[in-house]
């Protein structure tokens, strides 16, 4: 099989994972034991595919794979249960019968994959598990797969899989979308889920790191697939649209030594032209048709700064009206600390300086690291050197990012020397 | 957020346990491990160090090593053993720790593992 082909068999086997386990939790009832098998089918179809091609029916062929598996399972459980003398009619029989075929009540694929997000991501899961058992569930990644990514024991992503399936056995949460009155918020914890995988992807940088970015092309391979099954949520496409313009930048935003480039300083020619493109097209048409959200104005503000040719053509009076926008609709210390930057742009350091007091006596952020590297750029754009530089060190000290920590004490170092002996100090942010 | 835990004791102070206060401490330690491992938090990879007075320590100055015997810092409690976290917040990794039976004998350090990844500047 050629690189491509296998690629392509790769990726028809992650689309078709949650599909497969959908059908079989519709037909057996019982989610833990048909996640399993269905991880034991996609691996015998990465062993056997290869040799003796991908069969004419692959997803029946999944089906068929993991059916058997997950019924020798269950045998082997069920005889468990026997002698343990608890019956298997704890579990409502018709939950083992797949429903008659042009059932009015069975669902399509596309409910299977969107009620195992819901599921994956149901709140009375940990996030850290929520995580796991979307990328595994719904993705389709083997467990090494996400230890890796996740740079952490194979046994521990093991572990908050299978606690993430007991919480779901234990709580009887029943395998169907959520109810019509708690969708709306239920969605949002599916598109936070995806966010963080993005978000835990895209901040890795190079080098040792690189297939911790393969979690960026995933959380944007699922969210296309939820914008899929829901065309017309807003939210959905907003998140959709940031992650691509966001993911634009990846190969401009580091060094090949892993070191940070700041957005003013990245060589835009580096940026993906294709995905920005792909963004702006969502992101306009979201703004037009959908009620506002967070992640559409998060998308809007990431379109202005990708469609500006150089850093010095970056609309900032967009940008801080997106920002004051997005600190109505979801205030939050962080966006404020990126509304200061913007404000500064436009009327200058000290009034983004003055925004900033505001968040001293704020608990969730007056210790933390960005708040500090942040003013500090505000204070070297405002000239006061020394100031500036108490604050990148104080903001180098708090960080637990190595590349981020030798980036703001090399902005440190800088003002150590003399304003004379240097250019005027860039902006960083 | 990754986090190590560094357990820091007298050498000795394990010997100075009764026998009694030893087997509560062992047979705490290994519920607390087994608990937080199967949460998903506690990593593999951690270990208990041998006494600080088998260990060297090396100097290289001019390029000239200098090694010493025992440990580098004369501090009265030594490193005896870290192992490492893996938990939503730092808040989640003190009030893990506070489980720990070595916490209550001893003292146990956490501190953030510097992270390769970097934020968006």
């Amino acid at each position: 099989m050629t690189t491509q082909a296998a690629r392509g068999a790769e990726d028809l086997l992650r689309q078709l994972a949650p599909q497969v386990l959908g059908v079989l939790v519709r037909r057996y009832g019982n989610f833990d034991l048909a996640e399993e098998a269905v991880q034991e089918a996609l691996l015998a179809a990465v062993l056997q595919w290869p040799d003796q091609g991908v069969p004419d029916n692959p997803r029946g062929w999944l089906i068929t794979v993991a059916s058997r598996r997950l019924a020798d399972e269950m045998r082997s459980e069920q005889a468990r249960r026997r002698r343990e003398e608890r019956a298997a009619a704890q579990v409502p029989s018709d939950e083992f019968v797949a429903p008659p075929p042009g059932d009015e009540r069975r669902p399509s694929r596309e409910d299977d994959t969107l009620t195992l997000l819901f599921l994956s991501s149901h709140p009375s899961l940990s996030p850290a598990s929520q995580l796991a058992l979307t990328l595994r569930a719904v993705g389709g990644l083997t467990t090494a797969e996400i230890a890796r990514a996740f740079l952490v024991p194979e046994s521990t992503i093991a572990q908050r899989i299978s606690r993430a399936k007991q919480s779901i056995k234990a709580s009887g949460i029943p395998f169907s979308l959520p109810p019509e009155p708690e969708r709306a918020a239920r969605l949002q914890v599916v598109l936070h889920v995806l966010y963080l995988i993005f978000n835990e992807g895209y901040t890795a940088s190079t080098g040792p790191d690189l297939q911790r970015s393969e979690l960026t092309a995933e959380a944007i391979r699922l969210t296309r697939e939820v914008r899929r099954l829901l065309p017309d949520d807003g939210e959905v496409t907003g998140l959709l649209a940031l992650m691509l313009l966001t993911d634009a930048r990846r190969a401009a935003r580091t060094r090949a030594d892993g070191s940070l480039v700041p957005l003013a300083e990245q060589d835009r020619k580096l940026w993906n032209r294709g995905y920005i493109e792909e963004g702006l097209a969502l992101i306009t048409d979201a703004l037009g048709r959908a009620p506002l959200g967070p992640y559409q104005l998060q998308a809007a503000i990431a379109a202005v700064h990708d469609e500006a040719a150089r850093a010095e053509d970056t609309d900032w009076p967009q940008i801080l009206a997106l920002y004051a926008l997005l600190e109505r609709i979801s205030p939050n210390p962080m966006v404020t600390l990126n509304h200061a930057v913007a404000l500064a742009m436009v009327r200058g350091p000290h009034a983004g300086l003055e925004l900033l007091r505001r968040l001293d006596g704020n608990g969730r952020i007056s210790g933390h690291h960005r708040l500090d590297a942040v003013r500090a750029h505000l204070l070297e754009m405002a000239g006061d050197r020394a100031a500036a530089r108490e604050s990148y060190r104080s903001a180098a000290r708090r960080t637990t990012s190595l590349p981020e920590r030798r980036y703001l004490e090399a902005r440190a170092a800088r003002l150590a020397t003399p304003a004379n002996c240097r250019s005027t100090a860039r902006r960083s942010t | 957020m990754k986090y190590v835990a560094l357990v820091y004791s007298n050498p000795g102070a394990f010997e100075a346990l009764s026998q009694t206060e030893r087997d509560e401490l062992m047979s705490e330690a290994d519920a607390y491990l087994k608990e937080f491992t199967e949460s998903g938090e506690l990593l593999g990879g951690g270990a208990a160090l041998a006494d600080p007075s088998t260990g060297k320590t090396v100097r290289v100055r001019d390029g000239v090593p200098a090694i010493t015997d025992g440990p580098f810092a004369e501090a009265k409690e030594q490193l005896a053993g870290y192992y490492l976290l893996d938990t939503e917040s730092l808040e989640r990794a003190t009030e893990i720790v506070t489980r720990d039976p070595a916490a209550r004998f001893w003292a146990v350090e956490v501190r953030p593992i510097m992270d390769m990844a970097g934020p968006e500047m």
